[in-house]
């Protein structure tokens, strides 16, 4: 704290003596701002830029590892260049029998995602999160301008995403890439997360809530994933609507093109500006859209004990099913495509027949686990749900009724529970509803959302391990939720890449589910992590019993 | 007539801080019971023992018969409960909070919560994060006052309340305790709780160090003064119970015991009152004077209650 108060005092007096420079007032504090963000997030930054780094690099090295000569570049590319449905998942297959560009393709759009993940979860704590605690104003009450704290929050951000960029390009050369291709690789990263941290400033200034504002922009974020996959399976027009695609365009080791940089550079200068001229628009604390008044009295169900979690829950449920729910509809559409190929390529034919099952299914499976495990962040934050109203003192008030604990955070955990399954089940049906119209088959509808539901028991171990650690281990909570998940998503997405052991890959509940629609139904794992679910969520319900409560 | 909270030997631990130490508290049935202590001294952390929501380390905690901790759900059906720092769900509005809370306790009187939201004055059409801190304890305050309970544990209800409020929580909390019902009121505003309770808990470093009705302790309480008389001010330093006394000419100050007050009047009189003020002592005061030398023992040395901050941490650093 020492900080915070030291900047803006300092800013002060250098402010008392130069009284003429206006022009820069809406800045005043920025710098001090920076470095106490950099002291409050001395740990956090470093964490995602190792994370970040260390994923680049070792399913870089597993690719050489993979592929020692041209030849086996070659043999593993020919049959890539016309697979619709990894090209959907990963992204346009440029230079892809070369190591640089093989590399790049296999991380693909994943990679993308979680830079622009890290911009939205840092700009959003320093933005919005910070207002709505009441934090800015404590800030802005100090001489510290409009624009500075949106400001500094965009410099810290930015700062940790170039270093992340630096250093996925030392890392690359480290390899012994070419140094261009380098250099474009970690731009391209660097400059999309940084288009990103400006999507979640703007995101921030409309929104009374950070929430929401996550909402907003995780959901472009998603958005700007389909949009390039719908244009990288057809000619590539539609890619340039999307900022991932104005990434992927900047072409590392396939002859690389550096202007997209500019464009991905001039959106985000765009996107402060907006920001900026949306302050200067608002009220501290409030959104764009003014707080209308509510009801004066409780609707029947809100006093039962299930009612106040499903109104707290509703809204970030249905954001997250519209979302996927849309994925699902794009995925869908693209079945037919996938299903030309099996009588244009013959190696893949082979491919896949090794696999089991047919190309369609295969790849259905593979859009299907990698929704499942995005749903899972849904049913990690639903059941996160109790802890923050914990910690936000919100649940004391609720404890101290007849609500008795196990009805309190039972009702959340039965809100992330079913809202996943809720959720896995209509992005199933929305799949196969768009692939049924397609190739004229109703069937495809309950098939591929009993696929979907396949992978339910995954995220309800995901629930239950969020709810255990409430239940035992509360302070350590959040962070070891999210870290298990993060773990998921990078097992699911790049696992088979980073030649893991398979201890590690078990350890994520997603390796257990069986690859539906392209393989059979196994009951004995569903059964499995249904029970280790249950049996999770009992020790954690049982554990919140003995422990103290509310703080 | 059995106590509707009975406590003896509380202990209550985090990690490495003692914040309960072996407190007691006798509540009767139908009293207003003041539970005084600077900040930091352990009431909320009592009522949130006594709520069913930290579990006690040591000692005996009953609750309206029953077990806190273990009979929780049962108990709340009986009990309301005011929070010292009101938090709200952001997009809730106040009256769906009022009805919320009721209705989790068990059903609420529908005629009873609206003169309270109209008493207190309270918009319940606005969202919890529009809310004042005022505002946000009005909420908890009309949620708690409107529900048809026997006990009602108020922790600090009027932080943050205008004088006029204060009066009207004043008022609802008689006509509660005239139905026969049992409030335990924290507070750090001897005031507050002069004005409404029959007996007092008075608790430091989480043990209770004196407990009784109002007038046994007079004895701690001292009135400051503020005088201008007729003539020169002479004689006061003579009298029995008065302190820190300054004399400038036909003005002084000091404070009296609060026992002794009618003398020093007297004796006042007798010289020709011109003007005078009185102050009320605040509980710091009290605490720091009559635990006052306990307390500079505890911090290394003379002055180090006083002094606070920097001769406090002087101390603490040369031991």
């Amino acid at each position: 704290m020492t900080t915070a108060v030291a900047g803006p005092e300092r800013t002060a007096r250098a402010a008392g003596v130069a009284p003429g420079r206006r022009r820069s007032r809406t800045l005043a504090g920025t710098w001090a701002l920076v470095r106490f963000l950099v002291r409050l997030d001395r740990l956090r930054i470093p964490v995602w830029i190792a994370g970040i780094v260390l994923s680049v690099w070792s399913s870089a090295s597993s690719v050489k590892a993979f592929y020692p000569t041209q030849a086996d570049l070659d043999a593993a590319a020919e049959p890539l260049y016309d697979n619709v449905a990894v090209i959907a998942l990963q992204g346009p297959t440029y230079a892809i029998d070369t190591l640089g560009g093989n590399i790049v393709f296999n991380i693909g759009g994943f990679g993308y995602v979680i830079m622009g993940l890290m911009a939205m979860f840092l700009v959003g704590r320093h933005t919005r999160a910070d207002e709505e605690a009441g934090r800015t104003e404590l800030l802005r009450a100090t001489v510290v301008g409009r624009n500075a704290p949106v400001t500094a929050a965009l410099l810290v951000t930015g700062g940790g995403l170039a270093v992340t960029g630096a250093l996925i390009t030392l890392s690359m050369l480290a390899l012994g890439l070419p140094a261009a291709g380098s250099v474009a690789y970690g731009a391209a990263m660097a400059a999309f997360g940084v288009f990103f941290a400006g999507v979640t400033a703007v995101a921030a200034q409309v929104t009374e809530h950070n929430r929401p504002a996550y909402g907003i922009t995780g959901a472009l974020l998603g958005l700007s994933f389909v949009v390039r996959a719908v244009g990288d399976v057809g000619d590539g027009t539609v890619s340039w609507l999307s900022p991932m695609g104005w990434a992927q365009s900047v072409r590392p080791y396939a002859g690389e093109r550096w202007w997209p940089l500019l464009l991905l550079a001039a959106g985000t200068v765009a996107l402060v500006g907006v920001a900026y001229a949306l302050l200067a628009r608002r009220d501290l604390g409030g959104g764009l859209v003014a707080a209308r008044p509510g009801q004066p009295t409780a609707s029947r169900w809100l006093g039962r004990p299930w009612g106040l979690t499903v109104r707290l829950q509703r809204a970030t449920l249905l954001a997250w099913a519209s979302g996927l729910v849309t994925t699902g509809i794009v995925y869908g559409s693209l079945g037919e495509d996938v299903a030309d190929l099996v009588g244009d390529s013959e190696q893949v034919a082979d491919v896949i027949a090794q696999a089991g099952g047919s190309l369609t299914d295969s790849y259905f499976a593979t859009s299907l686990l990698m929704l499942a495990v995005i749903t899972g962040g849904y049913a990690v934050s639903s059941a996160l749900r109790p802890r923050s109203e914990e910690t936000g003192g919100r649940a004391e008030p609720l404890l101290a009724t007849a609500l008795s604990r196990t009805q309190w955070a039972g009702s959340h955990l039965a809100m992330a529970v079913g809202g996943s399954t809720l959720i896995l089940a209509a992005t199933g049906a929305a799949m196969g509803a768009t692939y049924g119209l397609i190739v004229g088959d109703a069937g495809q509808v309950p098939r591929l959302t009993g696929a979907a539901l396949g992978f339910a028991p995954a995220l309800w171990v995901l629930a239950g391990l969020a709810t255990a650690l409430f239940g035992v281990l509360p302070r350590a909570t959040v962070a070891v939720s999210w870290a298990v998940f993060a773990w998921c998503a990078l097992v699911g997405f790049l696992g088979q890449l980073l030649d893991l052991p398979q201890w590690a890959m078990d350890v994520s509940p997603f390796e257990h589910v069986p690859e539906l629609p392209a393989q059979g139904v196994e009951w004995p794992p569903l059964v499995v992590l249904t029970l280790i679910a249950a049996a999770l969520a009992t020790v954690g319900l049982a554990g919140l019993r003995r422990r103290d409560a509310g703080y | 007539m059995t106590a509707a909270i009975s406590v003896s030997g509380l202990v209550k631990t985090f990690g490495h801080v003692r914040a309960l130490d072996g407190l007691d508290l006798e509540v009767a049935t139908g009293e207003v019971h003041g539970f005084l202590g600077p900040n930091g001294s352990g009431k909320s952390t009592t009522i949130r023992v006594l709520l069913g929501l930290l579990r006690p380390d040591a000692g005996a905690v009953r609750l309206l018969g029953g077990d806190p901790w273990h009979d929780a759900v049962e108990l709340h059906r009986r009990l309301a409960y005011v929070p010292g720092d009101v938090n709200l769900w952001p997009n809730l509005t106040g009256g769906e909070v009022v009805d919320l809370l009721g209705e989790l306790r068990g059903g609420l009187d529908r005629r009873r919560r609206d003169e309270m939201i109209e008493r207190f004055d309270l918009d319940p059409r606005k969202k919890g994060r529009t809310y004042s801190k005022g505002n946000r304890q009005k909420v908890a305050l009309v949620a708690a006052l409107a529900s048809d309970v026997e006990l009602l544990v108020l922790d600090e209800p009027t932080s943050g309340l205008d004088p006029l409020m204060e009066a009207v929580f004043q008022d609802t909390v008689r006509e509660i305790t005239g139905d026969g019902r049992t409030v335990l009121l924290s507070s750090h505003v001897l005031a507050e709780v002069e004005a409404l309770g029959d007996r007092v808990s008075i608790i430091r470093a989480g043990r209770t160090v004196e407990s009784g009705t109002l007038a046994e302790m007079r004895h701690l309480t001292r009135t400051s003064i503020s005088v201008e008389t007729a003539g020169p001010v002479t004689g006061l330093d003579a009298l029995a119970g008065v302190h820190d006394l300054v004399v400038d000419d036909h003005r002084a100050t000091f404070d009296v015991d609060t026992a002794r007050l009618d003398d020093a009047m007297r004796h006042l009189t007798s010289l020709g009152i011109r003007g005078l003020t009185s102050q009320p002592p605040t509980l710091e005061e009290l605490f720091l004077r009559h635990y006052g030398d306990e307390l500079s023992e505890l911090e290394g040395g003379p002055g180090g209650a006083a002094g606070n901050g920097a001769a406090g941490t002087a101390a603490g650093a040369a031991g």
